[in-house]
This record gives structure tokens, C-alpha cells and sequence, in this order.
């Protein structure tokens, strides 16, 4: 192991690490201040722009709706890109790679693209644009990294369960209940919260496809030309963080929890839970059906 | 492997068809309606006569191309700055942090799960004249004004972006970084290479599918930003981006918005394809 430098590189990490927390910290501190302008010096510590968050109906309907909106994607997310894992890792069949393709390359399309293609398609067909708009682009997205999460954790597991069951007369059906999903439920739990994740911070899609009812960060990005309102929204933003911190947190536990990997070589699983170089680029040149 | 065909299409169809009905389906939709006139009549109308006047309309145009052109230049900035700004971050957790990699890597992480909008705006709080930057600089006795171009530049943008990306690139990095047989750097520190030569000619080499993995991540969604020029950009600092989003909302031209984002999703596919085959070639080579 290289271990020159290293007085270096815990420097180069710890000045980094301060300048990615310090523009976070700083709106922490404005949703603290006494004052609407997000200037220097700041005026005094407050909390009511978290007593008036908790009053305005607007910005909370806009939280519920991002919610409605990232609870209905990541569901059909992850029922999506659990059935595919079993049958694209348990069974022989043709069109496996062209299938992979297709569920990967959403990835390499710009999301401004995606949501005025799918803009264009609701119109064609002449849906009006509402949250479930929305919700059905962010499956979209959502599908790669769900897909990615969950096959990452069945290859990790032992295949002779399965047949073990099938030898000793079990139905397929009833080896899928009993065993293939307990296994891998802390890999399909772990898909769904970062497909909730995706769904409930994404703006640009809910910007093109989005109707009446705003989510919360097409609501937000409305309300920054109104100085006196935006601290509370700020205030709801960093609660919102707080949240969803702790939802990664807990993706990422329940990721190493259900490991099968040895003790030894844990420490990578977080970085391995998109898994986005294992498959994303393989197989380049046969990855665009569309165009 | 389990031979049944029944069980593994219908486990299957449900995503394929989903896929194709949003995903391939809307894209032939805007290749077709790119070859549109014009939007009269509505979305239904048929009997139009395809043309490829906005796509002449792009190439010859004195706007379009050189915009799309700076747009990639921008997020190929953006992205080459966090793949360079990460790569160190994710070379001390594998290498030097010890069994607290996981934990510290995590730490790093976390603020790209904090909403993405907030981070743009905090820098545009930051850059601002009354804003941190210029109260540290005028502290500092460097500047006697607020300086004004932090705010509404180009510069803004892409620092913001980097900003943005930096800890999502860390992560394929990471993976790769980790993935590296530890007795390949001991053969090669045993064969007397130095530290540096070990560096670039074992660790880069294994490491680079992550960087290129990571550089896409940045890249891809950068080409079509218009949300960052938006807010901390200003007038002067209008990206492709922002003129498809404009096509597409207020100033409703559906068609020419449709071929330029045909063009771009052209571009950034060919130039996905041409890194991929030229870091191959690197690799044999190596």
C-alpha cells in the first residue's frame, strides 16, 4: 500500500469536505436569521420561519404532492426493476442484452431531453399533465439505478437455494415467496429509497410535465421571487434534508446488512449500490435503440 | 439458469413495455415531430409534409450550434474539474483512510442527497455582493467594492456545478479504486517502481473505468442544464439548455425545440462513444 502523502490526503479531505458543507451550512443559518435578505451581517436567531412553514398550506400541499409523487414512482420503480433482476439473472432466454440496454440508457439521456419527449408523447396521446405525469417520468429514471441495486445483491447471493427448493418439490412461485424474496428484501428496500430519493428532489422532469399542483421543488423554485417567503421554505427544505439523510443512511445500512460479502471487503458497498461503471458502459456500441 | 420462457418474459414484460411506451416512444415521437413544420393545428393534426428546415435552421443558424458548442465545452469543463477534484478524495479513502473509508466516504456524500436547487441558490447567496465571498475578500483588504462579476458570470456557473457534481463523482472512483488487487502495487513497488510510476502505470490504468464512468455522470445532465445559468448565470450566460427549455414553454415552438434536442442527444451519444473507444484503446496499450 502506498502510504506516502498521507498527511496530504487527510488535508486535501478535510478542506474539501469544509467546502462542500459550507454552502449548506450557510442556508442552515439563514433559516435561523431574523431577517428576508440573504445577506451579511446576519440579524438575530429565530425560529419562526419554522412556525410559519408549519402554517403556510401552499408550501406544505407542496411537500405532500412531491410526496404522493416519489412514494407512487419509487413503488413501480422497484416492482419494475425487481421482477427484471430475477428474470434477467435466473433465467436463459434471448434478448437479455438488448433488454439491459434499454433499461440503462435513460441514464445517457439528458433529463431536460427526456421531459420534453415525454411532454410531447402526453400531448399526442392527450393526457393532461398532473403529478402522475411526473410520478411516470421519475420510474424512468429511477428503473437503472433500482435495476443496478437489486442485481448487484443477486449476484451476491447463492443460486442453490433457489434450486434446492425446486429440487424438493417446491413450485416456482412458491420458491419466488419463500425464498428468493426474503433474500434479496434488503436489496429491494434499499432500491426504493434512493428511487424515493431521486423522485423527490428532482426538478427538471416535474418542470416539464408537472400540471396544477406544484411539487416541492417546482413550488420552491417559484417562490424564490418572493424574498419575505423564502426563508420558510428554506426552513422546509432543510428539514426535508434532514429526512432524507436519514433515509440514505438507512438505504446504506440495510445495503451492508443484507451483504453477502465477506467482512473484509464491506467497506465498498456504499460505493457499489449504483454499480453505474459495472454496466453502464459496457456494451457502448449497442446501446442506442432510440435515434 | 432456470429454461422457462413463460416465467421470464412475464417477469419482463411489464418493464419492457413500460420502457417502451415513456422512454422509446417519446423519443420517436420528438425524432417525428423534429421533421414538423409547424405546431398549427395542434398535436394531433396530420398531413403535415415532413421537412428538415430546423435542422438547417440549426446547423446554418448564427445561435444554435455555437451555443450547443459552449454548452459542451461547459460541461466538459465542469465535468474534467470534478472527475480531477474527486479523484484524490476517493484515492484517500481507499488507500489511506483504513477501515474508516466507508464512514468517511459516506460523510462526503451526503451533501449531494441535500436538494439540489438549495445548493445552486446557496451559491448564489454566497456569490452575491453582500454575499460570503465578498465580505471574506474585503476582509481580507483584497477588494475595496463588492466585486460583481462573482455573481451572473460563466465562472458562477461552472464553480456551482462542480460544486453540484463533485461528491457523485467520488463514488464510481471509488468503486473502481477499490476493486484494484492490492498485491498488483506490491509487485510493482517489489519490481522497483517508484511510488509515482506504480501510480500512473497500475492504479490509473485499473481505475480509469470509474473515472470515465464518473465524468459521464457530470457531463450528460450538464449538457442540458438550464437551471444554474438560470439562477446564478444571468442574461449573459444562456446555455442550449435554456433555449430548448424556452422552445418548449413560453415560446412554444415544439418542433425546433424537438430537433435541437435531437442534435444534442446526437452529440453527447457520439461523444460517449468515442471516450469509450478511446479509453479501450489506452488500456490495451497500457
Amino acid at each position: 500500500m502506498q502510504k506516502r502523502g498521507a498527511p496530504f490526503f487527510a488535508g486535501y479531505y478535510i478542506l474539501l469536505l469544509f467546502a462542500l458543507y459550507l454552502p449548506i451550512g450557510i442556508l442552515f443559518l439563514f433559516s435561523l436569521n431574523d431577517g428576508v435578505v440573504f445577506a451579511f451581517p446576519l440579524k438575530g436567531l429565530t425560529t419562526h420561519w419554522y412556525r410559519d412553514m408549519l402554517r403556510n398550506a401552499e408550501l406544505l400541499q407542496a411537500g405532500m404532492n412531491s410526496l404522493q409523487v416519489a412514494v407512487a414512482s419509487s413503488l413501480a420503480a422497484t416492482s419494475l426493476a425487481t421482477t427484471s433482476a430475477i428474470a434477467l439473472l435466473r433465467f436463459q432466454f434471448k434478448g437479455k442484452s438488448p433488454f439491459i440496454a434499454l433499461a440503462l440508457v435513460p441514464l445517457l439521456v439528458p433529463y431536460i431531453i427526456l421531459g420534453a419527449a415525454l411532454l410531447v408523447l402526453f400531448a399526442i396521446l392527450g393526457v393532461e399533465r398532473s403529478l402522475w405525469t411526473v410520478a411516470v417520468a421519475h420510474t424512468i429514471v429511477s428503473l437503472p439505478y433500482a435495476l443496478l441495486v437489486i442485481m448487484a445483491r443477486m449476484v451476491g447471493f447463492d443460486k442453490h437455494l433457489e434450486e434446492a427448493a425446486q429440487d424438493l418439490g417446491a413450485t416456482y412461485v412458491y420458491t419466488l415467496r419463500r425464498v428468493i424474496l426474503p433474500l434479496i428484501a434488503p436489496a429491494i428496500l434499499a432500491a426504493w429509497l434512493v428511487a424515493f430519493t431521486v423522485s423527490f428532489d428532482e426538478f427538471i422532469l416535474a418542470s416539464f410535465l408537472i400540471g396544477r399542483r406544484p411539487t416541492l421543488p417546482v413550488y420552491l423554485l417559484s417562490q424564490l421571487r418572493f424574498a419575505n417567503r423564502f426563508p420558510q421554505v428554506i426552513a422546509l427544505t432543510v428539514l426535508v434534508m434532514l429526512a432524507s439523510l436519514s433515509l440514505v443512511l438507512l438505504a446504506q445500512w440495510l445495503q451492508r446488512r443484507g451483504s453477502a460479502i465477506p467482512e473484509s471487503d464491506r467497506s465498498g458497498q456504499f460505493a457499489r449500490v449504483p454499480g453505474f461503471e459495472d454496466l453502464a458502459f459496457q456494451g457502448e456500441g449497442s446501446s442506442e435503440p432510440h435515434e | 439458469m432456470l429454461k422457462n420462457r413463460t416465467i421470464a418474459w412475464s417477469l419482463l414484460t411489464p418493464s419492457a413495455a413500460w420502457l417502451i411506451l415513456f422512454f422509446v416512444l417519446p423519443m420517436i415521437g420528438m425524432l417525428i415531430l423534429s421533421l414538423r413544420p409547424d405546431m398549427r393545428g395542434g398535436p394531433f393534426q396530420l398531413g403535415w409534409l415532413p421537412t428538415v428546415k430546423h435542422y438547417q435552421n440549426i446547423i446554418t443558424g448564427e445561435v444554435y450550434l455555437p451555443l450547443l458548442w459552449l454548452s459542451i465545452k461547459v460541461a466538459f469543463g465542469v465535468a474534467m474539474a470534478a472527475t480531477l477534484l474527486a479523484y484524490p478524495l476517493a484515492y484517500f479513502l481507499v488507500f489511506h483512510a483504513g477501515r474508516r473509508s466507508s464512514f468517511l466516504l459516506t460523510l462526503a456524500i451526503l451533501p449531494f442527497w441535500t436538494s439540489y436547487l438549495l445548493r445552486i441558490i446557496a451559491w448564489k447567496t454566497m456569490l452575491g455582493s453582500n454575499g460570503l465571498v465578498n465580505n471574506l475578500l474585503i476582509y481580507l483588504g483584497l477588494v475595496e467594492e463588492p466585486v460583481r462579476i462573482l455573481l451572473y458570470s460563466r465562472l458562477a456557473v461552472i464553480v456551482t456545478l462542480v460544486y453540484v457534481w463533485l461528491p457523485f463523482v467520488a463514488l464510481p472512483i471509488f468503486a473502481s479504486l477499490h476493486r484494484i488487487n492490492p498485491s498488483f502495487l506490491e509487485a510493482a513497488a517489489i519490481l522497483g517502481a517508484s511510488p509515482w510510476r506504480s501510480f500512473f502505470k497500475v492504479t490509473l490504468p485499473l481505475s480509469l473505468p470509474g473515472v470515465i464512468a464518473g465524468f459521464f455522470m457530470v457531463f450528460i445532465p450538464t449538457v442540458g442544464e438550464y437551471i444554474t445559468p438560470m439562477l446564478v448565470g444571468g442574461t449573459r450566460s444562456t446555455l442550449y439548455g435554456n433555449i430548448i427549455e424556452l422552445y418548449f414553454g413560453d415560446g412554444a415552438n415544439w418542433p425546433l425545440g424537438s430537433a435541437m434536442s435531437v442534435v444534442m442527444l446526437a452529440g453527447v451519444l457520439l461523444l460517449a462513444l468515442v471516450i469509450s473507444r478511446l479509453v479501450d484503446l489506452r488500456r490495451l496499450v497500457g
